[in-house]
């Protein structure tokens, strides 16, 4: 039997890469809760953000989270150009079909990441990475520690925003009915785009905050795409909370599988509970309907 | 019809014909060409005729060249025999994620997921059980006989591609013409309405993916068999599950010719720019690209030619 204190520090852990989790799979949700897509692309997108965090760092210096805002704005523009000139003109007709465009999107990020930035393993070197916050028996990476505070912020402004401002509102009509939307005057293909462009900003903000503590390759988008997806079916497919929820409960079962069942094994709780979810409760634990 | 039979004929004869004069290198990608049209057969099967699109079909590869490859290696068993075995395995699995991800409703985007998730599981465990020997892999002892599924000559592993890619187009062109796949292209364009003429939906898809996984399956022996070694990443990584589904978009989801077609252009372009990269020196690291390509291509099909290569063959005569 391990050491509760072990226990307590794994559980500590989770918590922490699950605040990431949160922003990685808000933005998935928004994207699937609004425009009805399944965006497969979503990890490559993350890979490419953290990519261009690493630039930042390599060829200007700019430190990862002074580069936060930067990032989130291009990661915006990006998405949006991305849903105007791709996404959008395929992006109604089968589901299947459009989660195979959104597959075809990702191989070809994917490959274009490899064919430039070659597969090597790229890190970023920044003072704090070795500082360490006591906690208890837990010793907290402080990196991480800023990254969860980080996220949570910005995820609940984001939350503020989609409540109270007049662009948000349209989201949430558009994702409600969006014929409806379009009747009262709401430039519904706009609200597509700008969606589509906050889900892959959002990506651009996890960016920032995995950087100091992670590393990235032309493959790491794979790691976190089915992470992602679990996540937000487990909370429910378009629920906020959900994705919230979901985030911190796959964080905490990824460090337990871990410490558990070791390093290889450990990965299969969140696989099994996508599967497990899907199966039994495709709704999620706070989703309206399959 | 006897166009179309003459022209089948005429291929076939060629590919027979063709290791004869052709140097080893060209007998081996011949051979590639044969075994990705006979696993994005496959695919296409369940993912073309039936519509039951799959991004995880690498799970029953894997069990394939699992099973086969345990029972030589750890029971002894002769590959040949250990083949059926390994189908049999492999329609098991698919039967098996048939009757739960159906029996609970999945379709679409569900569907796809899900079974990229038992994909996933597949690989976690075959990296972690002892049985398998995890991450480490597993070897077949060399011992060049054609009693042990081995061949000194690429001409013979060459000829059982051709067979097995023969076979699935046999397979294919039997669910053209019978009412087994009739009922699948039925429930592939409209679930309820198939369900409202009688199709008992449920069944018609376990049985078409219990199928599919047994073909699949055989391919991963057949993939033991010529490289003699298989690890999880090899035999359940994502990298194949995407290769069979590509294959078949590109050259035409549910036709019969569209994974052949597909796997002729991925060799293709694939050949291309790795010519490409011993040509031109700066371009050395150029082997991505025939992916990026093929991504491409992925979203250009879905978008705007739902026959994938193959409309552009059939369109011509019929306006003609």
């Amino acid at each position: 039997m391990l050491d509760p204190q072990i226990i307590f520090a794994g559980v500590l852990n989770g918590l922490l890469a699950g605040g990431i989790y949160v922003l990685v799979a808000v933005g998935l949700t928004l994207i699937y809760g609004v425009l009805h897509i399944i965006n497969f692309a979503h990890g490559s997108l993350l890979m490419l953000a953290m990519y261009a965090v690493f630039f930042l760092w390599r060829l200007i210096g700019i430190d990862p989270y002074v580069a936060l805002p930067v990032v989130i704005a291009g990661a915006f523009v990006f998405g949006f150009v991305l849903y105007r000139l791709v996404i959008g003109r395929f992006s109604h007709g089968r589901d299947e079909n459009i989660l195979l465009i959104t597959l075809g999107l990702s191989i070809v990020i994917d490959n274009v990441a490899l064919l430039f930035f070659g597969g090597d393993t790229q890190t970023i070197d920044v003072p704090y990475a070795g500082s360490f916050v006591e906690l208890g028996a837990a010793f907290l990476p402080l990196p991480k520690l800023i990254s969860f505070g980080a996220s949570l912020l910005i995820c609940a402004i984001l939350g503020l925003y989609m409540a109270k401002s007049d662009t948000g509102k349209a989201i949430r009509a558009v994702a409600k009915e969006r014929q409806g939307a379009r009747l009262v005057g709401i430039d519904v293909d706009n609200i597509f785009a700008i969606s589509y462009g906050i889900g892959i900003a959002c990506l651009g903000a996890a960016a920032c905050l995995l950087m100091p503590s992670y590393y990235v390759t032309p493959t790491s988008g794979h790691a976190f795409v089915l992470v992602a997806f679990t996540i937000v079916v487990l909370g429910g497919m378009g629920s906020f909370i959900g994705a919230a929820v979901g985030g911190f409960i796959i964080g905490i079962t990824e460090a337990l599988g871990g410490l558990f069942l070791g390093e290889q094994l450990g990965q299969i709780g969140i696989s099994l509970i996508f599967i497990l979810i899907l199966l039994l409760k495709p709704t999620g634990l706070f989703g309206s309907k399959a | 019809m006897s166009r179309q039979a003459l022209l089948c004929a005429l291929g076939l004869a060629a590919a027979v014909i063709y290791p004869l004069v052709a140097p080893n290198y060209l007998i081996n990608i011949g051979m590639m060409v044969f075994f990705v049209a006979f696993i994005g057969q496959s695919w296409n099967i369940a993912g073309g005729f039936a519509g039951q699109t799959s991004f995880g079909h690498v799970v029953f590869f894997g069990t394939g060249a699992y099973t086969s490859t345990i029972l030589q290696v750890t029971y002894g068993w002769n590959p040949w025999l250990a083949w059926p075995a390994a189908m049999l395995a492999g329609g098991i699995v698919g039967w098996v994620i048939a009757f739960l991800s159906f029996r609970a409703g999945l379709r679409g985007s569900y569907f796809a997921l899900i079974t990229l998730a038992f994909a996933e599981v597949f690989r976690i465990l075959a990296n972690s059980v002892p049985f398998t020997r995890g991450g480490l892999g597993m070897l077949i002892k060399a011992d060049q006989r054609p009693i042990n599924f081995q061949f000194k000559e690429p001409i013979w592993i060459y000829y059982i591609a051709l067979a097995l890619c023969v076979i699935s187009l046999l397979i294919a062109w039997q669910l053209t013409r019978n009412r087994f796949g009739a009922r699948l292209v039925a429930i592939r364009e409209n679930e309820d309405a198939a369900r409202a003429l009688g199709i008992d939906v449920f069944a018609e898809k376990v049985k078409v993916l219990t199928l599919s996984g047994a073909m699949c399956a055989a391919g991963g022996t057949f993939y033991a068999q010529k490289y003699l070694y298989i690890d999880p990443s090899i035999a359940f990584g994502v990298d194949k599950s995407v290769e069979m589904l590509l294959v078949s978009m590109v050259g035409g989801a549910g036709t019969i010719f569209g994974p052949l077609i597909g796997s002729v252009a991925l060799t293709a372009i694939n050949e291309i720019t790795r010519w490409l990269a011993s040509v031109v020196p700066a371009l050395k690291n150029v082997q991505p690209l025939s992916l990026v390509v093929y991504g491409i291509m992925l979203v250009l099909i879905v978008a705007r030619l739902p026959d994938g290569l193959m409309g552009l063959f059939r369109r011509k005569p019929r306006h003609a």
